[in-house]
């Protein structure tokens, strides 16, 4: 086994709850976020939004606006003179700042920057757009069909049989078997067609910057976001500057679940700082952060499960059609890979769809694609052990993938914790605890496959011993608590010695954002293993002061000291010794480690919920909730279980309230927190988190990503729940009082 | 535009600032005063995240106009602590990780602090009903919750 592969040992602060680093700002108001970021001479920076949820932009006056006093700057596509090479970038640009059509209510068209909030607000009112409009459409099953109006003429890739409009963009197919001969064998077939709406992040911090672009054609650049190298390399590549000219800094992040891994406001405060010479601040407004960034695709689901009548699977096969907004992204590839992926299926047929539709471009949601999916699948499931008799639990387990299965997507896994999520839900006392009445018990599972990536970090060992750790991952829940301690570990030395910074885009060499809940595991590994280069390193030093060979210094609780009696007889050099002489035994230690990080290990969660149906209002009632997720080595176990509780609510408003609802004309109904409605503190219980510890083989400490997984069973689990409450099948999302009601009734 | 001209009192301290008519108090504390920890999720009252007390009354401070604060008393996430000496409710949030990401957290501190002055011993329900005007998407609540409820058992145990 390679030395970086997971090894066994006795941790003594990986497994802790220490408290933060950055707590004392978070808890003082002191933390500067997105939007606290000022410079001198700074001008305030705002969008015109189109207001027609499909338009073709014939001319844009902006001469009233431009000879407003105080107004510096007003830009429009036609500032943005460069064609970035690549399509994802070009579909970024068109998303930032409309081309020849606005293809969303609340698509941004012309901006401006101005000395004072008012009278840049003022300046947009000035500025004169002359739109011709045109049919719309945002439903995904009705852009599939080929006379839905287009949005793209040509995007359509091979993969796309004939018959279908050009909005959809791309079809994707996995499994393996012979579901038909699958079929054959079933005792039970059961087929059932699921919708869910589409929601969003709903991060408390909307989405910020601050530009400064100097006619050297070099750039500063403050914002809130998942990744800063993606902002700058998205930006730079928008703007037609070299990446290096242009330097990026992470504020802190006030949420993001995903929202906050692309652009939306900095290219334009970059045009609009570039035009105007002076320094650009922009914030959205919540209603813009709900018409205008990235919400989550909606959904329209079939799936079909064959079951022998003790519970085997015999064959499984799904559609899922994805509305993506309105560029391409890959959900419905997602939902396809992810929905079958907790079970060992011999019969296996998937097929994702990726649409557009005159919505904002989806971005990521914690997950993305995967909850859907299980929703439509876990259903399935559920209402098959009902109607078999069988424990939904004991079912799970009886298709369970394990380590050699097969996944529905294709690899093969290696040691997963899915039957042991499953293992402790059953035994756990929530599983067996009595209901009343109209209340109802839901289980689910999830996956999620976890990510690595390019990641690079640098550990300095300070003169005086304490040690400072630069990563380029904004912290989004506790990570730099988590890096600190898996180097304060590593190097054998107190949590309290490492401080952990976020580097600029100028002081570490690039890193993937802020996704795919690869920080833990992706940064973690590369500060472990900069933690060794730092200890090599020391261990040379000290054997040059004993005069002794570096490979007979081994080190041990933070000192370096002779291996064995042969190596000589030497007191142990701590690191704070060692640091205090670097300078007379060769100059300043520092350990670095760059990587694109492999071997994530995936993820399973499982489930369980109880809910109290009012028969009179459907109403929704979460009584209680347990979640069970492995965590490979929880490092803080405080902010893993963060991790569990939080993704588990924002799943919960999902299952049963959350919504974009759009009108007949396209436009966004409910963008405000007032009507769309995120999960308040009086509508839940605890939270019950259960981490499981089965070690992902490849990291050093076991360690697998934990942030996304969480949000993934909890749709099916609140579905399973309320049905078996209602007595009846729930299946579009949200199960909001209304629609609950109406089966109700329709039940009889 | 001619500006209005305002003195009041924040965090105890005497304050002037001149503002548009316009201008929220969230405004005039993030903008012209610095105070920052006062944050703006929504500008419609409906996250609290902006949470102040005004004349010991827990407000939004985006809902109140800069020019209302006009001899009245504003206190503010970045007057909760003591000097060094944090208030209990900002140490427990720090060690019991009642806080991800942090931006909701000046404003669930402010409202936490108000209930636990007015009610010593608040049930678990109180709580969560106390703070259901302050949105926080990353944490389930949970942990909010817990720490205000133990914050109140060592408060009253100190007292």
């Amino acid at each position: 086994m390679a030395k970086d592969e997971f090894q066994s040992r006795q941790f003594k602060v990986v497994g802790t709850r220490v408290p933060r680093p950055d707590g004392l700002d978070k808890v003082t108001g002191r933390a500067r976020y997105g939007a606290d970021m000022t410079a001198p001479g700074m001008l305030f920076g705002f969008c015109l939004r189109s207001p027609h949820a499909h338009a073709r932009i014939r001319a844009i006056d902006t001469s009233a606006a431009e000879a407003m006093k105080g107004v510096k700057a007003v830009v429009t596509r036609a500032d943005f003179t460069v064609t970035p090479q690549d399509q994802g970038t070009r579909d970024i640009l068109d998303n930032v700042m409309a081309g020849a059509k606005a293809l969303y209510d609340g698509h941004t068209v012309a901006a401006v920057a101005a000395t004072s909030r008012s009278v840049a607000l003022a300046a947009l009112k000035a500025i004169k757009v002359d739109y011709e409009v045109l049919p719309h459409v945002t439903d995904v099953d009705e852009a599939m069909k080929p006379e839905a109006p287009v949005l793209h003429e040509g995007r359509q890739q091979e993969s796309v049989p004939e018959g279908y409009s050009q909005n959809v963009l791309a079809r994707s197919q996995y499994g393996h078997g012979d579901v038909e001969a699958g079929f054959a064998k079933a005792d039970l077939i059961v087929e059932r067609s699921f919708k869910t709406a589409a929601t969003h992040q709903g991060y408390i911090e909307p989405h910020a910057c601050l530009a400064s672009m100097g006619n050297d054609g070099q750039g500063d650049l403050w914002c809130c976001t998942q990744g800063h190298y993606m902002v700058r390399n998205t930006c730079s590549a928008i703007m037609g500057m070299e990446a290096g000219r242009l330097k990026v800094t992470a504020s802190e992040i006030g949420g993001g679940f995903g929202g906050k891994t692309t652009v939306f406001l900095e290219p334009v405060a970059l045009m609009l700082s570039k035009k105007s010479g002076k320094p650009v601040k922009m914030t959205m407004a919540r209603e813009e952060v709900l018409r205008a960034s990235g919400p989550t695709a909606s959904t329209s689901i079939d799936i079909k499960i064959g079951m022998t009548k003790d519970g085997k699977i015999t064959a499984a096969q799904g559609d899922f059609r994805y509305q993506n907004g309105c560029f391409y992204a890959m959900n419905g590839a997602l939902g396809a890979m992810c929905g079958f992926a907790p079970y060992h299926l011999e019969n296996v047929e998937t097929v994702g769809w990726e649409v557009v539709t005159n919505r904002p471009k989806a971005a990521a949601y914690r997950a993305p694609g995967a909850p859907m999916a299980a929703f439509a699948v876990e259903s399935v499931i559920d209402e098959m052990a009902k109607e078999l008799g069988l424990d939904p639990i004991e079912l799970r387990l009886k298709n369970a993938a394990d380590e050699g299965t097969k996944s529905a997507y294709g690899p093969t896994y290696p040691a997963i914790g899915l039957k042991a999520t499953l293992e402790a839900a059953k035994a756990h006392p929530h599983w067996s605890a009595p209901l009343g009445p109209n209340q109802g018990r839901g289980v689910a599972c999830g996956f999620w496959f976890n990510f690595g990536g390019d990641t690079c970090v640098s550990l300095m060992i300070n003169p005086d011993g304490t040690v400072s750790l630069s990563e380029g991952n904004p912290d989004i829940g506790g990570s730099r608590a988590s890096m600190s301690m898996m180097a304060a570990e590593e190097l054998g030395i107190p949590y309290e010695q490492v401080r952990t910074v976020i580097a600029d885009t100028a002081t570490l060499g690039q890193n993937e954002v802020t996704d795919g809940s690869r920080v833990t595991f992706a940064v973690g590994l590369a500060t472990i293993k900069a933690a060794r280069h730092a200890i090599e390193i020391m261990k040379a030093r000290a054997a040059q002061l004993w005069g002794i060979a570096p490979e007979a210094v081994e080190w041990v609780d933070g000192a370096a000291q002779p291996a064995g009696p042969n190596a000589g007889k030497f007191p142990p050099m701590t690191l704070k010794e060692i640091a205090e002489t670097a300078s007379n035994t060769g100059g300043p230690i520092a350990g670095h480690f760059e990587v694109n990080a492999e071997g994530a290990g995936v993820s399973f969660g499982t489930h369980i919920a109880d809910t109290e149906v009012d028969p009179e209002t459907g109403a929704v009632k979460v009584l209680r909730y347990t979640v069970f997720q492995d965590a490979g080595k929880a490092v803080h176990p405080d902010y893993v279980e963060g991790q569990l509780q939080g993704g588990a609510v924002q799943g919960i408003g999902w299952a049963l309230n959350e919504e974009y609802i759009y009108g007949e004309d396209g436009t966004l109904q409910n963008a405000g927190y007032l009507d769309y409605r995120i999960p308040v503190a009086s509508d839940l219980p605890m939270i019950d988190p259960v981490i499981l510890e089965i070690p992902n083989p490849g990291h050093p400490y076991g360690v697998r990503g934990v942030g996304e997984t969480g949000i993934v069973p909890p749709l099916a689990t609140l579905a399973n729940a309320v049905s078996r409450a209602a007595g009846v099948r729930l299946t579009s999302l949200p199960m909001s009082p209304p629609k609950v009601l109406a089966a109700i009734k329709a039940k009889g | 535009m001619s500006r209005i001209h305002v003195s009041t009192t924040i965090n105890g301290d005497d304050v002037d600032y001149l503002c548009e008519a316009g201008d929220t108090l969230l405004d005039v504390l993030r903008d012209q005063l610095d105070l920052t920890g006062s944050k703006e999720g929504c500008a419609s009252g409906d996250c609290g995240a902006c949470t102040v007390r005004l004349d010991g009354r827990l407000v939004c401070a985006c809902l109140v106009l800069g020019a209302e604060a006009e001899g009245r008393s504003v206190e503010t996430i970045e007057g909760m602590a003591e000097g060094e000496e944090l208030h209990p409710l900002q140490r427990n949030f720090i060690n019991k990780a009642a806080l991800q990401c942090g931006i909701c957290t000046p404003g669930i501190l402010v409202a936490a602090k108000d209930l636990l002055e007015r009610n010593p011993d608040p049930t678990e329900e109180e709580v969560r009903y106390w703070l259901a005007g302050n949105l926080c998407r990353c944490t389930g609540y949970d942990k909010i919750i817990r720490t205000v409820l133990e914050t109140a058992a060592e408060m009253r145990g100190a007292a």
